[in-house]
């Protein structure tokens, strides 16, 4: 049974519908990219996964075992984190907040938890850092580290490598890789970088304004949608 | 030293003056380091003037004071909150328009009715004269409550002040944390307001907070500093008030504009070290 499946979901805001009637499945395991322009409502997708909006139409389907509060969501940054005084640690270990209910505190597990996927995105060194005084990957790192806390299953990114130099860039990319390949984590990555989304990802998500693609970047190669976007660029690749 | 803290302390003017005024501190500035890092600094502003309206129309209806400010400031709170998440006014333009406008008709309550007189000015500026009994009960009583719902919900504030996306995705109820800290926060004016008066009330929330984050790093520390820097402030403030008749919220700021100052300074000789 997939992670979530869509079936003709629609959201609109005042009756201005963003996104028609859209169907496309999340697998276990599957690399999923969704890309499209500004305004195609590709941030509207985003809170309706989370289960933050509700569709005005159609349905989102999660499957068995899985709840909505399990994905680990990577949300943008805002202005306010940039100058926030908290520890590494603190951040990180916040993603596991959706275990707790309305109990206080942390447990040893949520804690041991915290130091493994610290551990595992090598930034246990910084663990008593500064988040504000830290470089942009190695922000997006704990970041990361946090969603970890919250999901085994699911990351959702929300165009991750905004404001990333190039080095840092590539280093994220291969990281959600190894989380991809070598940890069975499912990513849903949220992108407007074309060029590394059929680069990285297993299937395209590709919103417009007046249609969609839907299927393994192999496919969007060849779709009318995928010729158009890649165009020349595609040639570059071959030479 | 001794004889100077045992005479202080046969007032019981005094007395009262200290048991709220450690207590709302230590509520005001705990708040404080969500709202200034939720940049809703000016928020505390804005409801003190409509706390001040609040009082000066209980002064028009021969009304006892809280009763009428305390639910007033409330309703003004989730109306500023309300009116920044969804409305097309930004959030610091609401404030001034509800704060300035509430002082409007707090001052034209009073000129119509009473005229400025001497209870109207410690509204406005704060006097250790102003606490009664039944003030000293209910501020405990709300400090009290304050300072278990943080304490219970350290981590979840923690999370909506620090990314409230990820907090809601996490399906923490925000809007619920959202609706307690500006409750709280009302109430703690409310309180506070009569000691360190309508125009100067906000400084226990921003001063504190902003201070403890010269230096510190970590949200616990900033947290705890905060605590620590406000209850010296106002224990320091409100000597030199008592000693030299100073009034007691001026008296109050004045250490902590010292404090920022020094912290400040420390701040950027370690930044140099480092």
């Amino acid at each position: 049974m997939s992670l979530i499946a869509c079936d003709k979901v629609s959201f609109s805001y005042e009756k201005q519908i963003v996104v028609n009637e859209l169907s496309f499945s999340i697998e276990k395991g599957d690399y999923l990219c969704i890309i499209g322009e500004n305004g195609t409502g590709k941030t509207t997708l985003v809170k309706g996964l989370l289960g933050l909006k509700k569709p005005s139409g159609g349905k989102i389907t999660v499957g068995d075992s899985f709840q909505p509060t399990e994905i680990g969501y990577v949300p943008q940054q805002t202005v306010a984190q940039k100058d926030f005084p908290a520890s590494v640690y603190e951040v990180v270990i916040s993603g596991c907040l959706n275990q707790r209910g309305m109990r206080p505190g942390y447990s040893k597990e949520n804690k041991e938890r915290a130091n493994s996927n610290m551990e595992l995105l090598g930034i246990s060194d910084l663990r008593k850092k500064c988040y504000r005084n830290l470089s942009g990957g190695q922000q997006q790192r704990v970041l990361l580290a946090r969603s970890l806390c919250a999901t085994t299953s699911l990351l959702l990114l929300d165009e991750p490598t905004t404001g990333l130099d190039p080095v840092a860039t590539t280093e994220f990319y291969s990281m959600i890789d190894r989380l991809n390949k070598k940890h069975g984590i499912t990513i849903v990555m949220v992108s407007h970088a074309i060029k590394e989304a059929i680069e990285h990802a297993g299937s395209i998500l590709h919103l417009s304004h007046s249609s969609y693609f839907y299927g393994t970047v192999e496919a969007y190669r060849h779709s009318t949608f995928g010729k158009r976007f890649l165009g020349g660029m595609e040639d570059d690749h071959i030479n | 030293m001794i004889t100077l803290i045992r005479e202080m302390f046969s007032y019981p003017f005094m007395v009262r003056a200290m048991i709220v005024g450690t207590l709302v501190s230590v509520c005001a500035s705990l708040l404080g380091v969500s709202l200034v890092l939720k940049r809703y600094s000016m928020i505390g502003d804005g409801l003190s003037h409509v706390g001040f309206g609040a009082l000066a129309l209980a002064v028009a209806l021969n009304m006892a004071p809280l009763k009428v400010a305390i639910p007033v400031v409330i309703v003004a709170a989730f109306i500023l909150l309300r009116v920044t998440e969804n409305s097309k006014i930004q959030g610091d333009a609401a404030i001034a328009l509800i704060s300035t406008g509430a002082l409007a008709v707090g001052v034209m309550l009073v000129s119509l009715t009473t005229g400025m007189n001497m209870d109207v000015y410690n509204y406005m500026f704060g006097s250790i004269l102003a606490m009664s009994r039944e003030d000293v009960v209910l501020s405990i009583m709300v400090s009290i409550i304050v300072l278990i719902l943080y304490v219970i919900f350290y981590e979840k504030i923690f999370a909506v002040t620090f990314d409230e996306t990820f907090a809601k995705a996490t399906g923490i109820n925000t809007n619920l944390y959202h609706m307690l800290l500006s409750i709280l926060t009302a109430l703690i004016i409310v309180l506070g307001m009569r000691m360190m008066g309508a125009l100067l009330i906000s400084s226990l929330i921003v001063f504190p907070a902003v201070t403890a984050m010269r230096i510190c790093h970590t949200f616990k520390s900033v947290t705890i500093t905060a605590v620590l820097v406000s209850i010296v402030s106002f224990i320091v403030g409100i000597t030199t008030s008592y000693l030299y008749a100073t009034p007691t919220g001026a008296s109050i700021v004045i250490v902590d504009i010292i404090l920022f100052i020094l912290f400040q300074l420390y701040g950027l000789i370690i930044k140099k070290n480092v």
